[in-house]
């Protein structure tokens, strides 16, 4: 119990009494809440019916799982206070094993051998992400290089063996069964909305409900003192790395079955998005705090912003720079926030 | 002498140098081009962009910061200072003085951001590299500029010796902007009490300010200087490349931070010199020109980069555990 207590508070974070417990969101999420209402207040004046009908939401629906599977890959590791730049480059790589397998051997026999062949391709894919994410792991964990360098390198890498194995080309012309799932509905909800929610949910949960979790995020805090209490960190350090790149799988895998294709360059831009996401989603850069709860908010937020940009005929790039500006934005708010409150607390208190 | 020797083999430098030359010799006996004035001379001028950039990148490492936006500060320097040469009568003083003013304001924005935010500095310039590249791709419809001026596009070479074969071997600005910068680097990190001030910022934060070092202002300097050596070679590079596409650099900037850490800069700060940097940026050079010059085909390229990248900062990182162990046998 009092081990929970510790990951979950900030160090110099008062103890929690009855009165703070009431309140059922932390700062980040009332920010986050604050900020979508506004920009919902803002776009429903700007739009109207245009942002507010089925097509709209349904885009956006479609467009947000690949980066929300992205950024959860991004968010485990600066949880434990690093960070992973292969991510793109492992999603790219296992999404091309996963197409080699689909378009080399087809079976087409029984429902058995179709069944086979479909999980021959996913196991393709988690073993190139698993092999990936062991070898970032081990170099981050046991050599003890700086996660930065390490997936920089890795990123170079994994990339250069994709371009190397297709030279840059595509691999197309997937069963039918991918096609569902990157633009099939269930119910009118988006396979890839549901394929997100199923990943995002354990997600959530083995980080917040599970020693795995606290441990991770204890990492982020202090590793050192982590380790003295006889946690190999090096251990847990190649799980998250791991982790993370099996969730790179998954991004990958949803890439391909929404272009119908693979590619060594795909997605190359969300790189440093993800980042950016997984910050405005209240996730500590330098590790230890953070919850999948914030990061879907402002996943949704990003795609907001970025829908209305669309249907507004602004053009991308200046979501883009919207994007950028609502994290420092936030930034600034909150500092400001912390500067004031003192203030206005003495005042209101006498 | 020997002393001097023993210290270079024992420091980062010198192992890199070892590394850099064994490559060149064995470059030069598998490859007839690679060791010719020629093929070096065209190396230097197509790797001068990336080792300016290198040149700065190393002051903000070496403070303890990281800066990614820098690619898209040269972006907007070089579109707008084209721009207005193309519309104006304006000659190199004007244009140079424009994407100077215009990387140093981008860079003064960043260290202002770090300094009140209370967000770390990769976070910051990742925002900001969104935000300017956003913009200038709104603002410009990611259009092209083929049409520069006359003088621009001439540049200003000089032709040092010509061979039997009537080649001709030039001096250029590539060359000038490249030794420029790491001159000036080199200056300013060893030769100024700044370049003192900035090994001490990036060591330990704490202690640079309890001896009155004012870290806000030191950034502004630091990010400042990262966003002028942006801007001038964005210029070296819009001539190297006779056009100006608002979207040709971004995206290269983790290739600059690894050539960096090739050299030996350490992310935590405080750690990081000219002479490795120049290693750095070499032996990315010679290994995708002799991979290139072996025949390999060019699809493979990056994917030994990637290799030497990871193999070389594992080696940093086993060197430096080892330094740590020694030093704890030492203190007990």
């Amino acid at each position: 119990m009092s081990q929970e207590a510790v990951t979950r508070m900030p160090p110099s974070a008062p103890p929690a009494t009855a009165a703070t417990r009431r309140v059922p969101l932390s700062p980040v999420l009332l920010r986050l809440f604050t900020l979508l209402a506004a920009l919902l207040v803002l776009f429903a004046l700007l739009l109207g019916d245009k942002l507010f009908n089925g097509a709209a939401v349904r885009s956006m629906a479609f467009q947000l799982p690949e980066l929300g599977v992205l950024s959860l890959a991004m968010m485990i590791p600066l949880l434990s206070g690093g960070l992973d730049l292969s991510i793109i480059a492992t999603a790219n790589l296992s999404a091309l094993a996963a197409a080699y397998v689909f378009t080399h051997y087809g079976l087409t026999g029984g429902g058995a051998g179709v069944l086979a062949w479909h999980v021959a391709a996913l196991l393709a894919a988690f073993c190139v992400a698993g092999a990936i994410g062991l070898l970032n792991g081990m170099v981050i964990a046991y050599l003890g290089v700086s996660p930065i360098l390490a997936t920089l390198g890795t990123m170079t890498m994994v990339k250069g063996i994709a371009i190397g194995l297709t030279h840059g080309g595509v691999i197309a012309g997937f069963p039918a069964f991918m096609v569902f799932i990157g633009n099939g509905s269930v119910f009118d909800v988006p396979m890839v909305v549901i394929v997100f929610v199923l990943v995002a949910i354990p997600v959530g949960i083995l980080l917040t409900r599970t020693p795995f979790g606290n441990i991770v995020a204890m990492l982020g805090s202090n590793q050192q003192a982590v380790r003295y209490s006889g946690i190999d960190t090096r251990r847990v350090l190649v799980k998250v790395y791991m982790l993370s790149a099996g969730l790179s799988a998954v991004a990958g895998l949803l890439m391909m079955a929404r272009f119908n294709s693979a590619n060594a360059a795909y997605g190359e831009s969300y790189l440093l998005i993800t980042i950016l996401a997984a910050v405005l989603g209240g996730i500590d850069p330098a590790g230890g705090f953070g919850k999948v709860s914030g990061l879907v908010l402002s996943l949704v937020i990003l795609q907001l912003v970025s829908t209305a940009a669309n249907l507004l005929n602004i053009s991308q790039f200046l979501s883009l720079a919207l994007w950028g500006a609502i994290l420092l934005g936030v930034a600034g708010v909150g500092r400001t926030w912390a500067w004031l409150r003192p203030m206005l607390s003495t005042r209101l208190g006498r | 002498m020997p002393k001097v020797m023993g210290r270079l083999l024992h420091s980062h430098e010198g192992k890199l140098l070892l590394v850099v030359v064994a490559l060149v010799i064995f470059l030069s006996v598998t490859t007839k081009a690679f060791l010719t004035a020629e093929n070096m001379l065209d190396l230097l001028t197509s790797y001068a962009f990336s080792g300016m950039l290198a040149a700065g990148l190393l002051v903000v490492l070496i403070s303890g910061g990281i800066d990614i936006s820098f690619t898209a500060t040269a972006s907007v320097a070089q579109y707008i200072a084209m721009t207005v040469a193309n519309h104006y009568n304006i000659g190199w003083v004007e244009v140079i003085a424009i994407s100077a003013v215009i990387g140093i304001a981008c860079g003064l924005l960043n260290a202002m951001l770090i300094g009140t935010l209370g967000l770390s500095s990769i976070i910051v310039t990742i925002a900001t590299l969104n935000m300017f590249f956003g913009l200038l791709m709104f603002f410009t419809h990611g259009n092209e500029l083929f049409a520069l001026p006359d003088w621009f596009v001439n540049g200003a070479s000089w032709v040092v010796y010509t061979d039997s074969q009537q080649n001709p071997y030039v001096f250029n600005l590539q060359m000038i902007g490249l030794i420029g910068a790491f001159g000036l680097t080199a200056i300013l990190l060893t030769r100024t009490n700044i370049g003192r001030q900035i090994y001490a910022l990036g060591s330990n934060v704490e202690a640079a300010k309890r001896v009155g070092i004012k870290v806000f202002q030191l950034n502004l300097l630091v990010y400042g200087y990262m966003g002028f050596v942006a801007g001038i070679a964005s210029l070296i590079q819009a001539q190297y490349a006779q056009s100006v596409s608002p979207n040709a650099l971004v995206g290269r900037e983790l290739d600059v931070l690894a050539a960096v850490v090739l050299g030996g800069a350490s992310l935590t700060g405080g750690v990081g010199t000219v002479f490795g940097t120049i290693l750095g940026v070499m032996l990315l050079a010679f290994l995708q020109n002799g991979l290139l010059l072996l025949g390999v085909q060019s699809y493979w390229s990056q994917c030994f980069t990637g290799a030497v990248i990871l193999i070389a900062v594992s080696a940093l990182a086993i060197e430096r555990q080892r330094h740590r162990a020694s030093a704890r046998r030492v203190m007990a």
